[in-house]
């Protein structure tokens, strides 16, 4: 029996906790790639059973019917039947219900037989049926459906043994294929119903604690105070958590940089060591900490089930400015960066939704904007009180954010004009059980997530951190020179060169040349103009001001302001948008519609501040 | 009457599902799900703004439908049990 490897696929409805039960068998072996052209994940994972032999698994999406036309419900279904090209079809497919949610389930179950491939059902999530007193005669329900059924705790280590122990086995005779029509679909719902009767004994329909908990989470009032709490928790803690551990891990790279420049003699190739490799590293890993705090608590809401109770508060306000509720959360996330906003919108299964969330998202405000704002919102914006209460820089910085939440708005309702499919699509979505969630599934969940990060994201950066590097320092500034060293660079002459385009929004040279950095991360920008100010490192933030306010005028730094709230984000966005939607196009058009915003709405800020100056 | 029409906590039993336009896949998918002949739903909570989406107990299964998802369903009201 120990010959050769059984190729096992694992299906199910979503919700059924398949991938629970995936990552119970599997443990952390597995491979997450995405099926190709399309962003649907494929998920590998193989362990030994007893008798020695090698078991392949590969999770497949949550589907509900083979009827539907959604990406990953084709890919299903190729795959068991065997017409995936690259894919050698399965030995057996192990078909995962919620045991507390039958009716549903079963009908897949049925669908699933009709391919007429051998297949195993796991009853899942016993535990909980036996909880609520759910009796399944599984003897009864297995000779009915003619398949193995086997029992399973997906959360719990002992939970698959049964499972285990029966794929190990002989695999199944598979029932006779069946032809796939409307009218034999339509028999599938009275086969569930009759297959119930005989079988199931459900002495109440859904479970009294999820009633209970649905009465406060979805309250027209309560329900948002109960949302709006949960997501201030959330930002408390990527701030107060995910900071100070960014803040720190650039330290700790602007350390070792330092360290390894005592040891190489002054130069170039020290230079590209210890501002290039090591600063830029400093910026990508940065990103991490905040990423993951931020993602601990989207899969942790996700588990619990919490997030489709959010997506459900704030469908309609969503649909109005031509998004879904289900982008709520991919939206909210992007204030700290968009990075992880837009690898959130994976939660998003309407191809379209998503897309148009990825679009929007880089307009939420993210962090890395805060230390322009600050800096220029010190140098220019008076600490005068507006209405008695408000400090008016305050204000300004308030309407920055608000500006960013309407142009996101603005552009998902010209987005919903514009496009070319006007055709309904649907929100049909499950609100499942409240469930606790498992540390072993959001710590995979986490890691997986980390690594796409650093695997897909390092290699870009770094390589355009470098080039940025290079631009900045070479050539290097003649004998005798007094300006600043980066004047006399490619960036400076650059920063000259884009100035012809920047001049109508009220941008001097070093703006513009500013702006070249800042496209590799925002925040560098303060340093650039301190480095062409030839004022100290940011650490002296006020003799920066200083030199700023003397150097332009109040209605530039407006229309500055402006600039970075709309600009085409940084360069780190647009390689998670080139990943995500695997389209340089879409990359094309974010980079466009947003410099056009900006450029739009900067050049009104600043003749309008010019005029009424 | 269709099941947008429901009072908030009512239960209802589904006729069937009508087709919006011409190879209605959300009719298709409401079907998958569930939404046949002789189910039992009930209304179970209704969205903030507008009262849309519609949350919808069909089996142990809750659905959040738009109130354009759940105009396609027609169902007869049932006393309350």
């Amino acid at each position: 029996m120990s010959a050769g490897t059984l190729r096992i696929a694992l299906v199910g409805n979503p919700n059924c906790g398949k991938t629970a039960l995936f990552n119970q068998l599997t443990g952390g072996r597995q491979k997450v790639a995405n099926y190709a052209g399309v962003t649907v994940e494929r998920k590998e994972g193989r362990f030994t059973a007893p008798s020695g032999r090698v078991l392949q698994l590969l999770d497949l999406p949550g589907t509900y019917s083979f009827d539907a036309a959604s990406p990953d419900e084709r890919i299903t279904r190729d795959v068991l039947e065997g017409n995936y090209p690259g894919e050698a079809p399965p030995d057996l497919i192990v078909c995962v219900a919620d045991a507390t949610n039958l009716r549903l389930h079963l009908r897949f179950v049925l669908e699933v037989q009709r391919l007429g491939r051998p297949v195993v059902l796991a009853l899942n999530m016993m535990d909980a049926a036996r909880r609520r007193g759910i009796a399944i005669d599984v003897a009864e329900l297995s000779r009915r459906l003619g398949m193995p059924v086997v029992e399973t705790v997906a959360v719990r280590r002992d939970g698959v043994r049964a499972l285990v122990a029966q794929v190990d086995g002989e695999v199944p005779a598979a029932a006779p294929a069946q032809p796939d029509d409307a009218a034999s679909r339509a028999d599938l719902h009275d086969q569930v119903r009759a297959l119930l009767a005989a079988t199931v004994v459900m002495p109440r329909a859904t479970d009294a604690r999820d009633d209970a908990l649905d009465r406060w989470a979805l309250h027209p009032v309560f329900g948002l105070a109960i949302l709006a709490a949960v997501m201030f928790l959330v930002f408390q803690a990527v701030y107060s958590v995910g900071k100070p551990m960014t803040d720190a891990i650039a330290d700790g790279f602007d350390w070792l940089g330092a360290h390894v420049a005592a040891w190489m003699p002054d130069g170039p190739l020290r230079s590209l060591v210890t501002d290039g490799l090591f600063g830029g590293l400093g910026t990508v890993l940065g990103f991490l900490p905040e990423i993951l705090v931020l993602f601990f608590f989207i899969l942790t809401l996700e588990e619990s089930g919490y997030l489709p109770r959010a997506a459900f508060l704030l469908d309609r306000l969503m649909v109005s400015v031509g998004l879904t509720g289900r982008s709520f959360i991919p939206l909210l996330s992007s204030f700290a960066c968009a990075i992880p906003g837009i690898m959130g919108t994976r939660s998003i299964t309407d191809p379209r939704d998503r897309l148009a969330t990825i679009l929007v998202a880089p307009l939420m405000t993210c962090s890395a904007r805060l230390p322009v704002y600050a800096l220029l919102i010190g140098a220019f914006i008076p600490t005068r009180r507006v209405l008695g209460v408000f400090n008016l820089q305050g204000v300004v910085l308030f309407a920055l954010y608000a500006a960013g939440i309407a142009g996101a708005m603005a552009v998902g309702w010209v987005m919903k004009r514009l496009r070319r499919d006007r055709s309904e699509h649907a929100l049909l979505m499950e609100l499942p059980s409240y469930r606790l969630p498992k540390p072993r599934d959001v710590a995979i969940g986490l890691w997986e997530r980390g690594m796409v990060f650093l695997k897909r994201l390092t290699g870009v950066i770094l390589a355009l951190t470098v080039l940025m590097w290079f631009i900045s320092t070479f050539p290097s500034p003649p004998a005798g020179a007094t300006a600043p060293a980066i004047e006399y660079s490619i960036a400076g002459y650059m920063g000259r060169a884009l100035q012809h385009i920047f001049a109508p929004l009220g941008f001097n040279w070093q703006i513009s040349l500013s702006l070249i950095p800042a496209f590799a991360a925002r925040e560098t920008a303060v340093a650039a103009l301190a480095t062409v100010y030839a004022v100290g490192g940011d650490a002296d933030a006020g003799g920066l001001g200083h030199a700023l306010a003397a150097n332009f005028p109040l209605a530039s730094a407006l229309s500055l302001l402006v600039w970075f709230a709309f600009a085409p984000q940084c360069m780190s966005t647009l390689a998670v948008i080139r990943r995500e939607t695997d389209s340089w196009r879409n990359v094309a058009i974010s980079f466009g519609y947003m410099f056009a915003l900006a450029y739009a709405a900067s050049f009104v800020t600043y003749h309008l501040a010019a005029w009424l100056a | 009457m269709r099941l947008t029409e429901l009072p908030k906590g009512a239960s209802a039993v589904v006729e069937r599902v009508e087709d919006a336009h011409a190879d209605d896949a959300i009719a298709q998918r409401l079907r998958d799900l569930g939404f046949v002949a002789g189910e039992p739903v009930r209304l179970v909570a209704r969205g903030p703004l507008g009262a849309d989406p519609l949350l919808i107990q069909i089996g142990s299964t809750r659905f959040a439908l738009r109130r354009a998802e759940a105009a396609r369903v027609r169902v007869r009201a049932q006393e309350a049990a």
